[in-house]
């Protein structure tokens, strides 16, 4: 089993008009057993920028420290919020630097630009960025995800019924991967803010 | 009146009238000699061994591998409770496989390892059964319908068939649970459980058994510990099926999904969080 898929998990991201959607599960297994059922792998970066972060779990969490730590010196210089693009940039190269030894993580950028315009990328663990303006997934199951994606999306839907699609796309797909599910939550961010809900899925 | 010689030697099954081998030596013969093809090499086995083990993970053959199986017997009989996931590596293949095989109204055999391997070994020993039964005008021993498993798998050892499963039976002795798998290993006990979540559902059922528990008792033991079983272990899960094995043969209890029992279990807990929240909530009023 490869180490990207030593915890499981997976993240997807979804735009909508002048929204987007990211949403993970909640499984951290070692392996087969299923250790917990309320893991965090989405991270806010500020109001309108989240990150999402799939693979080995004690990689995932030293990237989100380093990253807020790094967006912190970043407002600090700058002061001003990063903009999603720039953060992608700074993500990847940021894992490019661990080009010899790499990071175990996957991650999702999911994000309103200034004119709450929809950003949205994926990256693979070397940190070559896929730029998407539709939906980037990530993860253990991330060829169910793109199979449930691409069924279910359409262009510019409003939050809530962003919110479904997205929540159905994520469900599906979790019922065909063995270590991802047990419980999931999305995040719809809008110009007006955070909505965060917690969905009930199967717990097997 | 016309001759109908021709037609022996026409359909005739080989080594019985017609000179010419009529069954090519590839087929799988399981009537005369009961035997399978196995490749036409020097040592099978080695060859096997090389297809199935010796090789990169990558290039391996896969089979379906996680489960979790039981059975356990107790005063009213045996109860088999099994889950139904399916998975082939992490995907999940199937969530509703039938994983209890019913061998014939008295023996049941439940499926661990490779699917394939378990429902067509256990489906020859129901036909095997049922001769004994016409040649002895009497039902097999559920002893003796497990060693002609074990005999089975034994003589394809080491060619990659992949089983554990328990064959469950009520005969002449009573109520009785052999364990048989593809290593050989052939073993009488009161309880098993088989699979990847094995361990987990071990645990529920050791904490939970009784030897003189009443049938509801065993049933509601038997579904519990499957459904510990498909929470823990990533690779059981989907609906929890369930077997009474009894004097009179086996009875089909239940086929729920183990969401039903993790509603109720989480109604159950909620509720008695709320009843010790008003246990303590009470002398601090007063």
């Amino acid at each position: 089993m490869s180490i990207l898929e030593y915890n499981g998990g997976c993240v997807i991201a979804m735009a909508g008009k002048d929204c987007v959607a990211i949403a993970s599960d909640h499984r951290l297994g070692v392996q087969l057993t299923t250790v917990a059922m309320d893991a965090t792998r989405i991270f806010p970066m500020h109001d309108k920028l989240y990150l999402g972060l799939t693979g080995l779990m004690t990689d995932i969490t030293t990237l989100d420290q380093l990253f807020r730590f790094r967006l912190e010196m970043y407002e600090m210089r700058e002061n001003r919020k990063i903009k999603p693009k720039t953060f992608s940039n700074l993500v990847s190269s940021t894992l490019y630097g661990k080009r010899f030894g790499p990071y175990f993580s996957e991650p999702v950028i999911a994000g309103l630009d200034k004119d709450n315009k929809p950003f949205l990328c994926s990256m693979d663990l070397l940190g070559c960025i896929a730029e998407a303006d539709d939906f980037a997934v990530a993860g253990t199951c991330a060829e169910s995800l793109l199979g449930t994606c691409e069924t279910f999306y359409r262009p510019n839907l409003e939050p809530e019924d962003l919110f479904e699609t997205v929540s159905q796309s994520l469900l599906a797909a979790l019922d065909r991967d063995c270590i991802s599910g047990w419980g999931a939550v999305v995040h719809i961010i809008t110009k007006d803010g955070v909505t965060t809900r917690e969905l009930d899925g199967r717990m097997d | 009146m016309r001759n109908f010689d021709f037609l022996d030697a026409e359909y005739a099954i080989s080594g019985t009238r017609s000179d010419e081998a009529r069954v090519s030596p590839d087929a799988i013969d399981l009537g005369l000699s009961n035997s399978l093809v196995v490749p036409q090499v020097d040592r099978p086995s080695s060859f096997l061994r090389d297809a199935f083990a010796n090789v990169p993970e990558k290039d391996r053959i896969r089979f379906a591998h996680g489960t979790t199986t039981l059975a356990f017997s107790f005063k009213g009989g045996i109860i088999v409770a099994v889950d139904s996931r399916a998975s082939m590596g992490q995907y999940i293949g199937s969530g509703t496989v039938k994983k209890i095989i019913e061998i014939n109204p008295y023996l049941l055999g439940t499926m661990a390892g490779g699917a394939a391997d378990c429902s067509f070994w256990e489906r020859d020993l129901g036909r095997r059964c049922k001769l004994y039964e016409l040649r002895n005008k009497e039902r097999i021993s559920v002893a003796a319908a497990s060693k002609l498993l074990a005999n089975t798998v034994y003589y394809y050892k080491g060619m990659g068939l992949s089983m554990g499963t328990m064959i469950c039976g009520w005969d002449k002795t009573g109520p009785s649970i052999f364990y048989v798998d593809s290593d050989g290993t052939r073993l009488k006990g009161k309880m098993f459980s088989v699979g990847s979540g094995s361990t987990f559902a071990y645990g529920v059922l050791d904490q939970g058994y009784s030897y003189d528990m009443s049938d509801e008792e065993a049933i509601t033991l038997g579904q519990k510990s499957i459904y510990h079983a498909t929470h823990r272990d990533a690779a059981s899960g989907g609906v929890i099926n369930l077997y009474h094995v009894k004097e009179d043969g086996w009875v089909k209890i239940s086929s729920e999904d183990m969401m039903v029992q993790h509603r109720a279990r989480m109604a159950q807990i909620k509720a008695e969080n709320e009843t010790s929240a008003a246990v303590v909530a009470e002398p601090a009023a007063a």
